[in-house]
């Protein structure tokens, strides 16, 4: 079999034998499912050893017949944009099947739904088949709406209906745009390498620029860039804390993936065109998602805006790469290394931060600042492991995110510098709000109250909830370390994925 | 005459009748026999359609009355399967009913006009299937005697057919004045010349289309269904909601390839009469609290994106596979839906769904399988059925049309979920533990048939390849 073949087949068989298992007991659960969820990782670290960034554009290429009526196959590969990416998606689905959650009595139920989730979203990002692309994308929806329906928090129910009805919009229309796209010419295809070729759309202007409107519309609610970004704060809100980690880690990149894989791979030329609208618009995402971050009093949405800002710089570097033409050969391609990285190194880090926050809610029952306060005194490690995801999410050098960010900035400065200076706004309030995050609710005295307490008992409250509060048990503490001791080696030494993705991009540019 | 040509037909009235002797002279125990010879007629007249779909090339035979080709061949597969899963899923249903025999005899024959619709190529002939299928379809429907409810749907189901069969006969009255003659062929050319007067063509065509759009349940016809669907017996519904819809869709495609491109404007009318029974289906079905209220409302949008294809019909290559694989994945989601309630002795208000999936965990599974695949959620055929049905509609240059299937589809996602949220997240209705006893089913054979037809409709959605390509060419 096919590595990536198995990379999406064994955590669906794990979902499939989870699922007949209901009563499993929730330790027996979370170990089958990690087991299951590891395979992939375990295969990806494989291919990721064994690719040649000299060698050809896609590798480990699978291409079985499926449905040739319409041109579609059951095609499968990597290059060095979706290697990355799958891989540290593989990664977050295992943390998430093996990170503490009161799983309401149905943990193999939970498993199964992850692994199912997993084996789309890998699905996704290995596609080669356009089709495969789609039926992954609303596969992914299935999944995350009963992942937030049965395991949420308390407005579980309305949260994931506006995100599955928000989402599913978007994705039908993007399958116009697919269709629009594919049937332009004939013979029918649905092969991703065929119609990056081909540029199937290339000329038609009108056509061409519906068809284009219609694909991002669906990745941008996705992605999801201001203003089609309001399912998102309550879906990051209810969804239980290793679902938001996935959501923002890995469900959110499949919007940005798109963009680069389908929207200017297939539509260079229309996208060129209307490349500044996009990036006007992902710097429009940017700053509002920074102000109303900072805005937020509950720890979660104020990650969850971030979320916009973050993929917003990822936008910000595909359009700049895109508008850029020929002379700027160096500017494109460190815009769309940026953005690439950018997708890594959010995945990385937000999915910590979310799996944190979790953590915090399992010991305090609160999302609120102004509950918590003084933790660092009895949380050192949950402290610790809190500093440095803000620190790599605010963008400091060293770590991921200030790696992915400069490289997008460098190359958005060299086309749109009015833009990019905007978007450096961005950067400074997500600093501020992250500052005030941390000082709030692990530095100072303990604050808060029980809901209907007078507030006079507060103080006796606070230090009561404090002396229970306990640290990060191991299975927590792995979680973070690794996320966070990747995210700190991709800061220092980014080249080992670098090399990997600029092979990638260099080719899709056309510049090698 | 070629009476071999016509040997499914002949296949199924021979065994309707046997049927029908069989209910006359067995014991009452024995009643149920009806289902199995139901069941091997319905295999037979298939096997006898694939066979003349080998060997035979595409015609109009018997003096040019019958169309003999792929559409008939396709509709009357998903007909007598359709016919042979309700037969399946019958005898649990109605074993209370000492005297159910005729009940087989009835749905054969009911396919059979059926089948007729989808065949004719003679308007007199389209008239006759028409009033075979109504017929019978008002006894089926109305076949709980002491129930006021099965009557209620059983009397709506025949006026609103008694109101529409004669504006059908006045269209094929016109036709027929227009032509000289009631063929298809001869029809086909009299409106293509130019001598005819627009205004009656279109009068003709209009009429035709309301006609039809009564067996599709298509608006502005539709009235009957929900009421079908929820009052008349389950298996009933599940066959009265299918069966002659199919039929009447094959038969409307037929029709509408007569008509020149130039004159009528029969594509906008199909195209208005699908954005409207989509849309009016699926705002409908929104507020419904009863599962099978709900589940015909659907069926009525549902319908509305079958008629996507007879739009795109000679304009885009992807329409004659997107109605194939739409009958094909129509009839297997909402069967395996009904398959569902039937299993469940009818369970019909949406609030006794409460924490089905704890109770009864397979027939949940099977119902949202199917109501997945009529929301048109990947891989299942559903989603195959809408793929083609979009493509089509966009490559016609109806990509309007589309988008109206497009926001529908959203929508419909809402209630398909109003009746998969209760069962997977709420707990059960009593939760004491005196009224904690299991959920009543029809036995495990009922239920067996709904789940099958329901994972069916995965299968079928991941090899959907032979559905596809076979049908590229069968008109």
């Amino acid at each position: 079999m096919n590595v990536l073949t198995a990379c999406i087949l064994i955590p669906l068989a794990g979902a499939v034998l989870l699922a007949l298992r209901p009563t499993l007991s929730s330790r027996a659960a979370r170990v089958a499912g990690a087991l299951f969820a590891s395979v992939p990782l375990v295969l990806l670290g494989v291919v990721w050893a064994r690719f040649d960034p000299a060698g050809p554009r896609f590798q480990q290429v699978i291409d079985i017949v499926w449905i040739p009526a319409v041109g579609a196959g059951f095609r499968l590969g990597v290059d060095g944009i979706s290697l990355p990416i799958a891989t540290v998606s593989a990664l977050l689905f295992v943390a998430a099947v093996a990170y503490p959650l009161d799983h309401r009595g149905k943990a193999a139920q939970y498993a199964a739904w992850v692994l199912f989730l997993e084996a789309a979203t890998l699905g996704l990002f290995l596609a080669l088949d356009l089709l495969l692309f789609y039926v992954c994308f609303d596969l992914s929806l299935v999944g995350m709406y009963f992942l937030v329906a049965i395991w949420g928090h308390a407005d579980r129910e309305r949260a994931a209906l506006t995100f599955l009805l928000y989402t599913l919009a978007g994705s039908l229309v993007m399958l116009l745009g697919i269709l629009s796209l594919v049937l332009a010419r004939d013979p029918v295809t649905f092969d991703m390498r065929l119609l990056m070729a081909e540029q199937r759309l290339a000329g038609d202007s009108a056509r061409a620029g519906l068809t284009l409107l219609a694909v991002l519309f669906g990745l941008a609610v996705k992605t999801p860039l201001v203003p089609v970004h309001t399912w998102l704060p309550a879906a990051h809100v209810e969804a239980p804390a290793p679902v938001s980690a996935l959501l923002a880690g890995v469900l959110l990149k499949m919007g940005t993936y798109g963009m680069i894989r389908v929207a200017y791979a297939m539509m260079q030329d229309s996208f060129r065109q209307y490349a500044p609208v996009l990036a006007i618009v992902a710097v429009v995402s940017i700053v509002y998602g920074a102000l109303v971050a900072l805005g937020q009093g509950h720890i979660k949405r104020r990650i969850a805006y971030t979320s916009v800002t973050h993929m917003g710089y990822t936008v910000l570097g595909i359009a700049a790469a895109a508008s850029l033409g020929a002379g700027h050969e160096d500017a494109m391609r460190l815009a769309l290394n940026g953005a690439t990285l950018e997708m890594v190194a959010h995945a990385l880090i937000t999915g910590a931060l979310f799996f944190l926050v979790g953590s915090l809610w399992q010991r305090g029952r609160s999302f609120e600042m102004d509950d918590y306060g003084g933790l660092a005194s009895c949380a050192p490690r949950l402290t610790a492991a809190m500093v440095v995801a803000a620190f790599a999410s605010l963008g400091l050098p060293g770590l991921a995110g200030f790696v992915a960010e400069f490289q997008i900035f460098s190359g958005a400065l060299a086309v749109h510098p009015w833009l990019a200076g905007v978007a450096l706004i961005g950067v400074v309030i997500t600093a501020a709000l992250f500052l005030q995050l941390l000082q709030a609710v692990f530095f100072g005295r303990p604050r808060g109250r029980a809901p209907g307490q007078p507030p006079e008992r507060a103080s006796d409250q606070a230090s009561d909830r404090l002396a229970r509060f306990t640290d990060l048990d191991p299975v927590e503490s792995a979680v973070a370390g690794v996320l966070l001791l990747l995210t700190v080696v991709i800061g220092v030494a980014p080249a080992f994925i670098l090399d990997l993705i600029d092979a990638a991009t260099t080719r899709l540019l056309g510049l090698g | 005459m070629p009476v071999a040509h016509v040997a499914p037909a002949l296949a199924m009235t021979l065994g309707a009748v046997v049927c029908l002797l069989v209910a006359l002279s067995v014991p009452r125990r024995g009643q149920w026999l009806g289902a199995p010879l139901a069941v091997v007629t319905a295999a037979v007249a298939a096997a006898l359609a694939a066979d003349l779909h080998r060997t035979l090339p595409a015609q109009r035979t018997f003096s040019g009355t019958w169309a003999l080709d792929g559409l008939t061949a396709w509709a009357t597969w998903t007909i007598c399967g359709a016919t042979a899963l309700v037969a399946m899923l019958s005898p649990c249903w109605l074993s209370t009913d000492r005297r159910h025999g005729e009940w087989y005899a009835l749905l054969l024959f009911s396919a059979l006009g059926a089948i007729l619709l989808a065949g004719a190529a003679d308007v007199m002939e389209l008239m006759v299937a028409m009033l075979l299928v109504s017929v019978t379809g008002s006894v089926l429907a109305s076949y709980h005697r002491q129930s006021c409810m099965s009557a209620e749907a059983g009397a709506k189901y025949f006026f609103l057919g008694a109101l529409t069969n004669p504006l059908l006969l006045l269209g094929i009255v016109l036709l027929y004045g227009l032509a000289g003659t009631t063929r298809y062929a001869g029809i086909a050319g009299a409106l293509a010349g130019n001598g005819a007067d627009p205004v009656v063509i279109t009068a003709a065509v209009g009429l035709v289309l309301v006609g039809l759009a009564f067996e599709l349940g298509a608006v502005p016809a539709h009235p009957w269904v929900p009421d079908v669907a929820q009052a008349s017996p389950a298996p009933a519904a599940a066959f009265l909601t299918v069966v002659p819809k199919l039929g009447a869709l094959a038969a409307l495609a037929r029709f509408a390839l007569l008509l020149p491109d130039g004159g009528v404007p029969w594509r906008p009318l199909v195209a208005l009469m699908s954005v409207a029974t989509m849309t009016l289906g699926n705002l409908a079905a929104l507020g419904q609290r009863d599962v099978r209220r709900l589940l015909g409302w659907s069926s009525v949008s549902q319908i509305g994106y079958g008629l996507m294809a007879v739009v795109a019909l000679e304009r885009s290559a992807l329409a004659r596979p997107a109605l194939v694989t739409f009958l094909v994945a129509y009839g297997l989601a909402n069967l395996a839906a009904f398959g569902v309630v039937i299993s469940l002795r009818g369970r019909t208000r949406l609030q006794d769904y409460r924490g089905l999936a704890g109770l009864r965990p397979w027939h949940t599974a099977a119902l949202i399988l199917a109501l997945l695949s009529l929301a048109g959620i990947p891989p299942l055929i559903g989603f195959t059925a809408k793929l083609a049905l979009f493509g089509a509609a966009i490559d016609a240059g109806y990509a309007w049309l589309a988008v109206a299937a497009v926001i529908n589809t959203v929508i419909s996602v809402f209630y398909y979920l109003r009746v998969i949220v209760p069962m997977m997240l709420r707990a059960p209705v009593g939760t004491a533990p005196v009224d904690a006893k299991p959920v009543a089913t029809l036995g495990h054979a009922t239920a067996a048939v709904g789940l099958i037809v329901a994972l069916s409709t995965l299968v079928a959605g991941v090899l959907a390849e032979p559905l596809l390509a076979s049908s590229i060419s069968i008109l």
